[in-house]
């Protein structure tokens, strides 16, 4: 089955940005419109934070932003109403749902996953979700919606963990640059995330690999994709959208000044 | 493998609850203590150390002693589990003796740590002091503000004491933190997680170290009454470690009634409550499935005792098995009756508990206990830590 994730991949084969942000931030009807500004200004993937209370992966950029979203109202049902219509104005780029484990139990898989998918997602990116449980519990959900999982890879991931990771899913690999949550200073020495992501390239695996944690500008993007296929940017984005008024705006300016 | 009370499942699984829900950030070494855990302490130097540091340092075996006053009170046969005793004042020491010996033999060089009431905290910080390891111990900014002294205490054993800052300011924002950390530090780092929770093997592993309180309590329970096994353990219950090692050695005996108390706060259904066997349902907090109190769409919701070391949304896997299959039995105790009981213990026993215990001991009058019955309070920790509370409570309580 197609997938706009599998196709993004297909055209464009490197430097593809993915762009984070959280949903319902900075404000509850930003959602939408940022999409747009993002695709817009040249994002490749789109990847939109379903905002939660207790974010074990984030650092404090994101959760702060979640923490605001929540206030502002956001959750999934109002996401999934957001999110209605929105392939009529994006038509071609990937949107994938990162999130927690928890709200998607608690809305059921089934339902999360049906819903998602006739929202327009293509992917969905759940940190704490073992493996084993999505072999078990999920697996057959997502197929049955066309929704592709990405799971991550850190320094410390052994080979034969990866391959599995990279038979499980027909995406892309999220390389976690180094230690930390996201936002973090990369504070890995370069030789050692050189080696890491060489080792990783050198297994020839079957999905293409995004790098992630850290990435915040033009330099450390480029930097990134000397090494993968592209680079996901989150909690620079997050902060470029503090305080503004015209959220869309400062988005735009924000992935024009990665791009330049 | 079929779960019992005593042992999970290999993937750590009590019924429904239980397993790890970690990010991968953490597989590693989560899954790296998993595999390792059980052979460790098997090792017969393991357990040489660990049970001369019992005895020598933490003190034990601690006395199990006969409280006739408050006996005579409620009309059957009290006898109270001196945690307190214990180094540090509190239960939390056993496990973190053992713990360090683990992440010794792990190779971690660095220890982190949570902590509500602060005396897990205090108790991580002792170990890390006694065997040379950097400490790093976090605490919600509420928690240090209402646990002054345990706060001091770290900071003089040498450990650091961070902030956490985000959410409600308590224990499960201090949690969140150091999970954070380790997924900083995954290399080098050893997270001592004080309680029963937290991914697999967590729960399983503080259990086991926690049992050493029912293990005594079989054997003294032999000496002083002719029986191993009396008619009610009762503890209390925030994540639930002093709990699981009071009713280790009685889960698979069911003549025991096992008694396990929350804190109801203002009142269960306030909106001001950590009693979450009631108001919680199964999802997923800090790594494992369980019982937790959180919203319809599935955010955690911010818990509230006026103990710190209860202040915590969810309980231990365990737990929510020993609740769903009603081998245990759950009473909410609220605020106000928990300082009523710190009163009516320190006067007739001449013993200041704990906030945490005094909610165990406030259960008393709901036993239905008869005047042959044996009754075992696990008496989780001493009251210094929380003077201050008690004196700004003075007039309500004396």
């Amino acid at each position: 089955m197609t997938n706009r994730i599998k196709d993004a991949f297909d055209k464009k084969q490197k430097n593809l940005l993915n762009i984070y942000f959280t949903a319902g931030y900075p404000s509850l009807h930003d959602t939408v419109p940022l999409i747009k500004a993002l695709s817009e200004a040249g994002a490749d993937l789109i990847e939109i934070g379903m905002p939660f209370s207790d974010p074990l992966a984030d650092g404090p950029v994101i959760q702060a932003s979640s923490t605001v979203a929540l206030a502002n109202g956001m959750n999934l049902r109002v996401l999934f109403e957001q999110l209605k219509g929105i392939r009529e104005s994006v038509p071609e780029t990937p949107i994938l749902l990162m999130g927690y484990l928890n709200p998607v139990m608690q809305f059921g898989v089934d339902n999360f996953c049906r819903e998602a998918a006739a929202a327009g997602a293509d992917g969905i990116i759940l940190p704490d979700l073992p493996l084993d449980d999505y072999v078990a519990e999920y697996q057959d959900i997502f197929r049955r919606h066309n929704l592709r999982p990405v799971f991550l890879i850190t320094p410390q991931t052994a080979p034969e963990r990866i391959r599995r990771i990279d038979e499980l899913t027909d995406s892309f690999l999220y390389l976690v640059s180094g230690p930390g949550t996201t936002g973090g200073a990369n504070t890995q020495a370069e030789g050692v995330q050189e080696a890491y992501f060489q080792r990783i390239e050198a297994m020839n695996l079957r999905n293409p690999r995004l790098i992630g944690f850290g990435i915040g500008d033009k330099a450390s993007f480029q930097n990134a994709c000397q090494y993968a296929e592209g680079a996901i940017i989150g909690s620079a984005l997050i902060r470029a959208l503090e305080g503004v008024d015209d959220a869309p705006a400062a988005a735009k300016r924000f992935v024009s000044s990665v791009l330049a | 493998m079929k779960p019992t009370y005593q042992q999970p499942t290999e993937r750590g699984y009590y019924g429904q609850f239980g397993g790890a829900f970690i990010p991968e950030m953490l597989y590693p070494n989560v899954e790296e203590l998993r595999q390792q855990y059980l052979s460790i302490m098997a090792e017969p130097e393991f357990q040489q150390e660990y049970q001369q540091l019992l005895r020598d340092y933490v003190g034990r075996p601690t006395p199990l002693f006969e409280a006739k006053r408050l006996s005579a009170k409620y009309n059957t046969r009290i006898y109270l589990k001196r945690e307190d005793l214990c180094h540090t004042g509190a239960h939390k020491v056993n496990n973190t003796v053992g713990q360090i010996l683990l992440a010794k033999r792990l190779g971690k060089t660095r220890i982190i740590a949570e902590t509500g009431a602060g005396q897990h905290g205090v108790a991580t910080a002792t170990v890390c002091a006694l065997m040379g390891m950097e400490c790093i111990v976090y605490m919600g900014e509420i928690d240090m503000e209402r646990q002054k002294p345990n706060v001091y205490r770290m900071r003089l054993l040498g450990a650091e004491v961070r902030a956490a800052m985000s959410g409600s300011r308590t224990l499960k924002d201090a949690t969140n933190e150091a999970i954070r950390d380790w997924i900083s530090n995954p290399v080098d780092t050893h997270y001592i997680i004080g309680s029963v929770v937290g991914p697999h093997p967590y729960p399983d592993l503080v259990a086991r170290l926690q049992a050493v309180i029912s293990e005594e309590m079989r054997k003294q329970l032999l000496e002083k009454t002719g029986s191993e096994l009396p008619q009610y353990v009762v503890a209390c219950v925030g994540g639930g470690s002093n709990a699981a090692g009071a009713f280790y050695h009685f889960l698979e005996e069911p003549s025991v009634q096992l008694v396990a108390v929350e804190a109801a706060g203002h009142g269960v259904h306030s909106g001001h409550s950590a009693a979450t066997s009631v108001l919680g349902t199964p999802g997923v907090i800090h790594g494992s499935r369980t019982l937790l109190m959180q919203d319809e769409d599935g955010q955690i919701t911010e818990p509230y005792s006026i103990s710190a070391g209860l202040d915590y949304p969810g309980i231990g896997p365990l737990h929510a098995f020993l609740a769903d299959s009603k081998r245990a039995r759950f009473i909410s105790i609220e605020d106000e009756a928990a300082l009523k009981a710190v009163a009516e213990c320190s006067r007739l026993e001449g013993i200041i508990p704990a906030l945490e215990t005094a909610h165990a001991l406030a259960a008393l009058d709901q036993l239905g206990a008869g005047p042959d019955d044996v009754v075992v309070i696990n008496l989780s920790g001493r009251g210094d830590k929380d003077l201050e509370t008690y004196i700004k409570y003075a007039d309500a309580i004396m």
